[in-house]
């Protein structure tokens, strides 16, 4: 894994590598303008596999079946069942068979990644125009179709970042490289 | 002994069912050029000459941005998507019908994820964050006054060849089994000079790129390889980009899976650990037997493809012919391109065309006497990292018949005697 000791070593780094690329002008002419944490908040949407990003806000599974229904069950089926597009719900035990059936709840190695996808592309045709409480509320749902949180569990940024989920041993890294055959 | 038959036995042969040294292909190249260009022993007797009527009044005028010929109007992108979901879904560069290496703009293949926005670069910024120094941002005119690399390079869809892991061979165009996979020359910034301008952090060994397209499509990139190699594309074939290869500007990995190749690129923020996306976790995955999936495949594998003969681009009669295709890797430049006439029995290395460029395009071409009998062609590329091109069943020990990315596997194509239809099959 690459890793960075000091400010020295990347500044000799990026000279090295941008002699080594033909680059005739090595100096960046600087035209980058600062911008404060605070400025840059509303771009600044995707979620980590710890739990950092996660907003404020929260959600329940009932209002979260009440938003999937209203904006996410016309193309995923009632209860995540699927079609005409992805089936969110069921499907374990199937990866290792010709009937893969790759959804949230078989395959999804990280919940974190639920609320950043479901924030930033969906509902398909209107993305980012649900609430961050909606987002919350969807994952919990989501979640709770899969049998992996209660419910009467409320889904926020104390609580989504502590779910596991059921296929998280299901991958093996091919970066940096390939550790299991 | 007949006249094709003293032909034939001028040649020298270098492996089984008619595949030429390449020698002999180097010296005779001109009289043989042309794909499928058959020299006939007996030519048929031409009709006379007439003068043709585009000679006898002047051409139409000057154009301001140039059409291709309309005869030409059937080369095509075979456009696939997926039912009722606007935009979402794939288009292949008709590779069977192109030459060369570089692929025309209009031909690119495309895969998005939520459609191609129409973006304005005048309300297009780049935001460079996380764990930088300094958070920057950028605008387009900014980024244009930066000093740029040129190369010209592959990018390939890791889904490309999916088809042929299917349990039974499709028939279908090259393109269309291949085709999501094209070679452009990019012009861009090196992500050093940005990454180095903001102040990389200590810690720090992934970036998120992140596109201003309506799935705000997002994928990890390893520091190592934004300081290597990575580039902000903003022309493609010394014009800027188009809409969908990205404009005002794309991220460009090259090797690397075309999806992480982030489009309408609009933020990059550096971080400890991938961001482990929707992208790079649900999708662009691969489960192997036993149901563990691979996760972050980055560099396309050593691969090659013979364009024609293919599906579709059947001979006419025995007798001369040029098997030609392209062959490129993720890892650097092609080594060699091995050709088989006979379903693998024997090999023959087939004829670079210069300049072969790494992580780029190579064109190979051999040249073969077909007898009229059943043929099995097949092309094996090695790059310089010594890596060689799998068979299918190889792959397939490994994945089964499940996987869904990163197919490498050789092409084979089965030619009829007599026919000389040309069918896709798997061994």
């Amino acid at each position: 894994m690459f890793t960075l000791s000091s400010r020295t070593a990347i500044v000799l780094g990026s000279f090295m590598f941008v002699t080594a690329t033909q680059v005739t002008a090595q100096v960046s002419p600087s035209l980058g303008e600062a911008i404060s944490e605070a400025d840059l908040a509303a771009w600044d949407i995707s979620i980590e596999t710890n739990g950092d990003g996660l907003p404020d806000g929260s959600g329940t599974v009932t209002q979260g079946r009440s938003v999937f229904e209203a904006q996410c069950m016309a193309c995923h089926g009632a209860e995540g069942a699927g079609q005409p597009h992805d089936r969110l719900v069921g499907g374990h035990g199937t990866l290792d068979s010709m009937q893969q059936i790759r959804t949230v709840g078989s395959f999804w190695p990280y919940a974190s990644t639920i609320f950043d996808y479901i924030r930033r592309a969906m509902p398909f045709n209107t993305p980012q125009t649900l609430s961050d409480n909606d987002v919350y509320a969807v994952t919990a749902y989501i979640l709770y179709l899969n049998d992996i949180i209660e419910a009467d569990d409320v889904m926020n940024a104390r609580t989504l970042r502590r779910v596991e989920m059921p296929n998280a041993d299901g991958f093996v890294l091919a970066y940096p490289q390939r550790t299991d055959k | 002994m007949s006249k094709r038959d003293k032909q034939t036995a001028d040649l020298e042969f270098v492996a089984g069912n008619g595949l030429i040294h390449r020698r002999m292909f180097l010296t005779q190249g001109a009289a043989m050029a042309g794909s499928l260009g058959l020299l006939s022993a007996t030519p048929s007797h031409a009709e006379p000459l007439e003068i043709p009527p585009w000679m006898k009044a002047p051409g139409s005028h000057m154009s301001a941005y140039g059409q291709r010929s309309r005869y030409e109007d059937s080369v095509q992108r075979v456009v696939g998507g997926t039912p009722g979901v606007v935009g979402s879904g794939v288009s292949f560069t008709p590779i069977e019908k192109l030459h060369g290496t570089i692929t025309p703009n209009s031909l690119h293949f495309e895969r998005h994820h939520s459609g191609v926005p129409d973006i304005d670069p005048d309300g297009h910024q780049l935001l460079l964050h996380g764990l930088v120094d300094r958070p920057l941002v950028f605008s387009m005119d900014a980024l244009m006054r930066y000093p740029t690399v040129t190369r010209i390079q592959f990018l390939e869809c890791s889904g490309n060849s999916g088809t042929n892991l299917g349990p039974q061979a499709q028939q279908a165009p090259a393109g269309v089994l291949h085709g999501l996979m094209s070679c452009s020359e990019w012009t861009g910034v090196p992500l050093s000079i940005l990454l180095e301008e903001a102040g990389v952090r200590r810690g720090a060994n992934w970036v998120l790129a992140e596109g201003a397209d309506a799935a705000g499509m997002s994928r990890s990139i390893p520091l190592e390889k934004m300081m290597d190699d990575a580039i902000i594309a903003l022309y493609q074939n010394g014009e800027r980009l188009r809409p969908e290869n990205g404009y005002p500007m794309r991220l460009f990995l090259p090797g690397y899976e075309g999806n992480m190749s982030v489009k309408w690129l609009r933020r990059l923020k550096v971080n400890r650990e991938p961001t482990m996306t929707r992208d790079e976790t649900s999708h662009y995955t691969d489960v192997m037997l036993g149901g563990k999936a691979l996760i972050l495949t980055f560099p396309m594998g050593v691969k090659s493809l013979i364009t024609s003969p293919s599906t579709g681009l059947n001979l006419t009669e025995p007798g001369r012919y040029e098997i030609t295709g392209i062959a490129w890797s993720g890892a650097g430049k092609i080594a060699r391109v091995e050709v088989s006439a006979d379903g693998g029995n024997t090999w023959a290395e087939a004829a670079l065309t210069e300049p072969v460029l790494s992580k780029s395009f190579t064109r190979f071409r051999m040249a073969w006497q077909w007898d009229g009998g059943p043929a099995v062609l097949m092309s094996r590329a090695i790059d310089e990292s010594g890596s060689v091109q799998p068979t299918r069943e190889a792959l397939t020990r490994e994945f089964g018949e499940r996987r869904n990315y990163h197919n490498n596997g050789i092409q084979v194509w089965s030619v009829a005697a007599r026919t000389g239809e040309v069918t896709n099959v798997y061994a």
